[in-house]
């Protein structure tokens, strides 16, 4: 229990001291995972509308593979990008490993699956609803897609979410892929991990506290605003 | 008809709301951190990468030493720690300018292999063994490594290896040969192979109660220790012996040569060697610099 007080009162003291490292560690973690979240949107939600409203052979399959491809474990795709990035890999020559770049493109791997499979799920109830009004007002296939995913907008913030929680979370990508380097690529997850081989477990754990709050807070943000949009709409 | 009047108003709402929904959650969040920052994007200042251990980094030394070399010449050093052999396997691979690890045989390898100049002797300290204060094995106060490791392996005492082919690790297995035993048979049972760092794996020793190879320094800077105390020390063959290597651009054109030369000569350094020394937890030196 101890060490349960002794993480608030750590997670405490580091907020209200406004510490320096603390807030570089957050900001670059934001950062890297708030990038990363919005390039998988850019990718995910048009591919996994795609999905939704078109029918081609294979299509059953690419669903399972992206469901499948969620529980990617992030070890393995840090793995993967770093054989990829490290200098004697095909992209070496950017010198684009240690760097919070490297971070982004490994999150952006994790986090394309959810989206995808999320926005595909959500937009399968709504096409089945619009799509013969749209067929009949000879849509393009560019604006029903566009249509659904306007309209779904408000529900496709949870798929945001839930791929900012897995990018803001995880340690083994960003791990290998940034390698921890002080005050360059070290983000809360791997800070935490270094506190804890330290042995200084109620820092780690105030940190992690520190992490959640941030988590909740963005969760607060992306729920305030469907409400605050939805209730706007109903008026 | 309501995707239609939908499809209408969309321009009208995009104007009005700054792009409401989940592109707009993310582009406001990013545009409220000033996405990308330049301070830690940019290099403005000239780096080399440092592969080194985790036990230099957990003890601390490098937060020690390298803002001084930092501010003499203007050169950043990042540190990326994993275990020995991971750090050279990096090395081989051209992702650092620099090499920093603790096991002679393997480093000697890599130079010979064309990976590295020269292998300078840099900084030592000595391992200990750690298990818990009552002592099942009846090991304390021992100055022989091997002998106590066949003390633990006859009573069956929990022992915590890395496991991870780090240099610690390393020297782990050569004191088992030493001693003539082989604990891999007795894997899962009181030998348990833990394939993580050196804090890792004493957080796991002092978890269960188990022995485990460490470094001093990682030790006197580790601070969940619970049960654990030394109980094996002093031994010569316990002598922990740290080089570092500047990776060569004949294998690797990009290495930083001129920037990690300039590391490894100021590590040899008067200067370099007195940061090292006087490097301090509570009033005890954690490593002595090399003659």
């Amino acid at each position: 229990m101890d060490t349960f007080l002794d993480a608030l009162s750590a997670a405490f003291a580091l907020i209200f001291a406004g510490d320096a490292d603390l807030l570089q560690i957050l900001s670059l973690s934001l950062q890297v995972s708030l990038s990363a979240v919005a390039i998988a949107v850019l990718i995910g939600m048009p591919l996994g509308g795609l999905i939704a409203i078109r029918r081609f052979p294979g299509r059953q399959v690419l669903i399972v593979v992206f469901n499948a491809l969620m529980g990617l474990p992030p070890v393995v795709v840090g793995l993967g990008v770093y054989l990829l990035l490290s200098r004697s890999g095909p992209f070496g020559v950017f010198g684009l490993l240690y760097t919070p770049t490297a971070m982004i493109i490994a999150q952006v791997i994790l986090v394309v699956p959810i989206i995808v499979s999320l926005t595909r799920q959500t937009l399968d109830a709504l096409w089945r609803e619009y799509s013969e009004t749209l067929n009949s007002l000879a849509a393009s296939p560019a604006q029903s897609l566009v249509a659904v995913l306007w309209d779904a907008r408000f529900s496709l913030i949870t798929a945001v979410l839930a791929g900012l929680g897995r990018a803001i979370a995880e340690v083994g990508a960003v791990m290998i892929v940034g390698g921890n380097i002080d005050s360059v690529t070290r983000v809360m997850t791997t800070a935490i991990a270094l506190e804890a081989s330290k042995g200084e477990l109620a820092l780690a754990l105030g940190l992690g506290i520190i992490l959640l709050l941030v988590s909740v807070c963005l969760n607060l943000f992306g729920h305030g605003m469907t409400r605050l949009v939805t209730n706007e709409a109903t008026q | 008809m309501r995707v239609k009047t939908c499809l209408a108003a969309s321009s009208k709402v995009y104007m009005k709301r700054l792009i409401p929904g989940p592109l707009g959650l993310v582009f406001l969040t990013m545009l409220s951190l000033g996405f990308p920052s330049p301070s830690s994007w940019s290099e403005e200042k000239p780096f080399i990468t440092l592969a080194s251990t985790t036990s230099t980094q957990n003890s601390g030394l490098f937060r020690h030493i390298l803002p001084r070399f930092t501010e003499a010449s203007g050169i950043e050093v990042r540190v990326v720690a994993v275990g020995t052999g991971a750090a050279i396997k990096n090395a081989r691979n051209g992702d650092a300018d620099v090499l920093l690890v603790h096991h002679k045989a393997s480093e000697q390898k890599f130079v010979a292999d064309g990976f590295g100049r020269k292998r300078h002797p840099l900084m030592f300290n000595d391992f200990i063994i750690v298990g818990p204060d009552e002592d099942p094995a009846g090991i304390g106060g021992g100055t022989n490594a091997p002998q106590a490791l066949r003390a633990i392996a006859r009573a069956k005492a929990l022992f915590v290896s890395r496991g991870d082919a780090s240099g610690t690790h390393k020297r782990e297995l050569e004191l088992w040969t030493i001693a003539g035993t082989d604990p891999s048979a007795a894997s899962g049972a009181w030998y348990r192979e833990t394939g993580s760092g050196m804090g890792a794996a004493l957080n796991i020793a002092a978890g269960i109660g188990a022995h485990t190879l460490v470094d001093r320094g990682t030790w006197l800077s580790f601070n969940n220790r619970q049960d654990l105390a030394i109980l094996v020390e002093g031994d010569p063959r316990l002598r922990n012996e740290y080089g570092v290597i500047l990776v060569s651009e004949d294998k690797h054109p990009h290495v930083k040569t001129k920037e990690g030369g300039a590391f490894v000569d100021w590590l040899l350094s008067n200067a370099g060697r007195a940061a090292i020394n006087d490097f301090k937890i509570s009033g005890q030196r954690l490593f002595t610099a090399m003659e």
